[in-house]
């Protein structure tokens, strides 16, 4: 009582002023004003979606949904079009499949090496780098794979075409490959170090610790990480646009032109498909069994990391 | 597990005489002259101190005076973190371990350790017991299958997870998670194990099972604990070392210590005055 009456002014006083002088209630608009933004991206979201389906039952009003993904032949431009999706599924498997056979263990080596062995020094190194491969658009890895490694590989193996699977496979995997590194070293980062110091104990050298504890703690992280990466492996379009050609087929061969889902996308929407056209609403067909493929892949991804977190 | 060396029951009466009971034991742990710097921080000061088989020697001290970085320096997990030297020499069964030549994991297959925190693996239980004898070496289901049953029962969970053994280690009670890192490190019958702080994370149900458990286990092992907890000490070590600063400010019976201390810095922290 005695400190009040000595002050010339009241904390409290200043307060209820400045309250009061508040005209409009930030607290109660902000949220709103997020909310908005958000609702923003989730109607456009669904939009794209609706879009998609809207456009794939026109398709399929005049294809067969049966035919679509029985017919083993994709032949929009020929006088007798045959309109079977699996030629061009197979295409971005092969691509996916030599992708996962490149990333994963280069990936997954890295990962290990920055997690466990590499020195700070080292690491503070080879991440910046990793994320400028991973920034780098992929227009440029496109003419990387049809103007370097196709050239290279050709030389190694004269019977390749100058259009194949094997290129572009390669470079996709090479554009995958720091997203398997970064997102397993994240998983093998967050073992804890209690765990690892429990193998040692026992007389466990480095390497047995890696292999048989750190690894097995981090499996749902690194599983999630390469699920992730093959399905940016699966949407890719630019390099497999350049490097990969417009041949669908079903053969196993990698040697040869392909196509895949995406590139025959970019082919139609780059071409003079007319509005309307049976070969116009087939894009949406394609993309729609492409978005269920991503999809699928994105819920098992995080599926996996959700399903088998381990609880340190 | 290491029966052939079973431990003369000693009367009070001889404990009381440091001398005569050390002569009844062989040593495992010989330490002379040991230093050891952080860096720069000068951790432990000429440490002096012997270890005797089928014993508990207990490791008492204020926070931060280096009991964990001696305890971690008989194993070598020190070497774990970075810049960290030693002078001075630590013998284990007659030959020097901080010798570079000195395999560390050799050592460690003879000298098991539990930590402060329970760390099972995130694995089942089975396989936390078992992961010792695999790395060895050691494939044969049905022997493996035994070493389990063997350590969980040495370690006293047996009763309480034989019907869970392929269940998850992390959902055991903290104090059951201890005890299944006991029966790890059991499991591959080392020669010593070290302790440290091992019940601190415990509720005094656990605390006391597992005092009870190294009662048990010094019949086999010769153990090495490290605790904070001065009644603990008493109750179930044979020996006691007094840490402050770094050094060693005394050694012996741990009826000595806490009955008749010689130093008055060991009087004033057992009787809580500090620390
Ligand atoms: N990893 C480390 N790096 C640098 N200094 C360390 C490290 N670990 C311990 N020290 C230092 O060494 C000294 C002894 O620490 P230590 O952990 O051995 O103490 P302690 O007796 O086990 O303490 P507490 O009872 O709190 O566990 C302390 O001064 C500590 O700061
Ligand atoms: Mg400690």
């Amino acid at each position: 009582m005695e400190l009040r009456k000595t002050e010339t002014y009241s904390v409290q006083q200043m307060i209820l002023e400045k309250k009061s002088k508040k005209k409009i209630n930030m607290e109660k608009v902000m949220p709103k004003l997020l909310f908005l933004t958000a609702a923003i991206s989730v109607f456009t979201t669904i939009g794209i979606i609706l879009t998609l389906i809207f456009e794939t039952f026109i398709f399929f009003d005049r294809v067969s949904i049966v035919e679509f993904f029985t017919e083993a032949k994709w032949l929009p431009f020929a006088t007798a079009p045959s309109y079977g999706i699996m030629p061009l599924i197979v295409g971005t498997l092969k691509i996916t499949v030599i992708a996962a056979v490149v990333a994963v263990p280069v990936g997954l080596a890295t990962a290990i090496f920055l997690s466990e062995y590499a020195s700070e020094k080292t690491r503070r190194i080879i991440k910046p780098i990793l994320e400028v491969l991973a920034g780098i658009p992929t227009i440029v890895y496109g003419f990387f794979a049809l103007t370097f490694v196709t050239p290279v590989l050709r030389d190694l193996f004269p019977s390749l075409d100058m259009f194949n699977a094997l290129s572009p496979g390669i470079v996709v995997g090479i554009m995958i490959m720091p997203m398997i590194a970064s997102l397993s070293e994240d998983a093998l980062v967050s073992v804890p170090k209690s765990i690892r110091e429990g193998a040692y104990a026992l007389g466990a050298t480095k390497l047995e610790t890696t292999i048989k504890v750190v690894l097995p703690a981090a499996i749902s992280g690194i599983v999630a990480s390469i699920v992730l990466a093959l399905s940016r492996a699966i949407g890719e379009t630019m390099i497999v646009s350049v490097a990969g050609g417009s041949t669908p087929n079903m053969s196993m061969d990698v040697t040869s032109s392909i196509q895949t889902m995406t590139a025959y996308i970019v082919q139609v929407s780059s071409g003079d498909a007319g509005y309307g056209t049976t070969i116009y609403y087939s894009i949406y067909a394609v993309g729609m069994t492409l978005f269920v493929f991503t999809l699928v892949m994105n819920l098992l991804a995080q599926f996996i990391s959700r399903k088998f977190r381990e609880e340190y | 597990m290491n029966m052939t060396l079973t431990r003369e029951k000693e009367s009070p009466a001889i404990e009381i005489d440091n001398v005569g009971s050390a002569a009844l034991t062989e040593k495992v742990y010989e330490t002379s002259n040991l230093n050891l710097w952080y860096g720069e921080n000068h951790a432990l000061k000429n440490i002096n101190l012997d270890m005797h088989q089928n014993e508990v020697t207990a490791i008492i001290g204020p926070s931060g005076c280096g009991k964990s970085t001696y305890i971690k320096t008989l194993n070598r997990m020190i070497e774990l973190v970075p810049d960290v030297k030693t002078t001075g020499q630590i013998k284990y069964r007659n030959r020097n371990i901080l010798d570079q030549s000195y395999k560390v994991e050799d050592l460690r297959t003879q000298v098991g350790m539990v930590f402060q925190k329970p760390n099972p693996f995130p694995k089942s239980i089975y396989e936390n017991v078992v992961y010792g004898p695999k790395i060895h070496g050691i494939k044969n289901k049905k022997i493996l299958d035994e070493i389990v049953e063997k350590s969980l029962k040495g370690a006293a969970i047996w009763d309480e997870v034989k019907d869970r053994l392929h269940e998850n280690a992390y959902g055991l009670s903290g104090g059951q998670q201890q005890r299944l890192c006991i029966a790890r490190c059991l499991a591959i019958e080392p020669d010593v194990i070290l302790m440290d702080e091992p019940t601190s994370a415990l509720d005094p149900i656990s605390t006391l099972k597992i005092e009870e458990l190294v009662q048990e286990l010094k019949k086999d092992f010769s153990i090495i604990i490290v605790t904070h907890n001065m009644q603990q000490a008493a109750r179930i070590s044979d020996r006691t070392a007094f840490f402050l600063n770094g050094e060693v400010i005394e050694y012996s019976d741990t009826n000595t210590i806490f009955s008749n201390p010689n130093d008055k810095r060991t009087e004033d922290y057992i009787t809580g005055r500090f620390g």
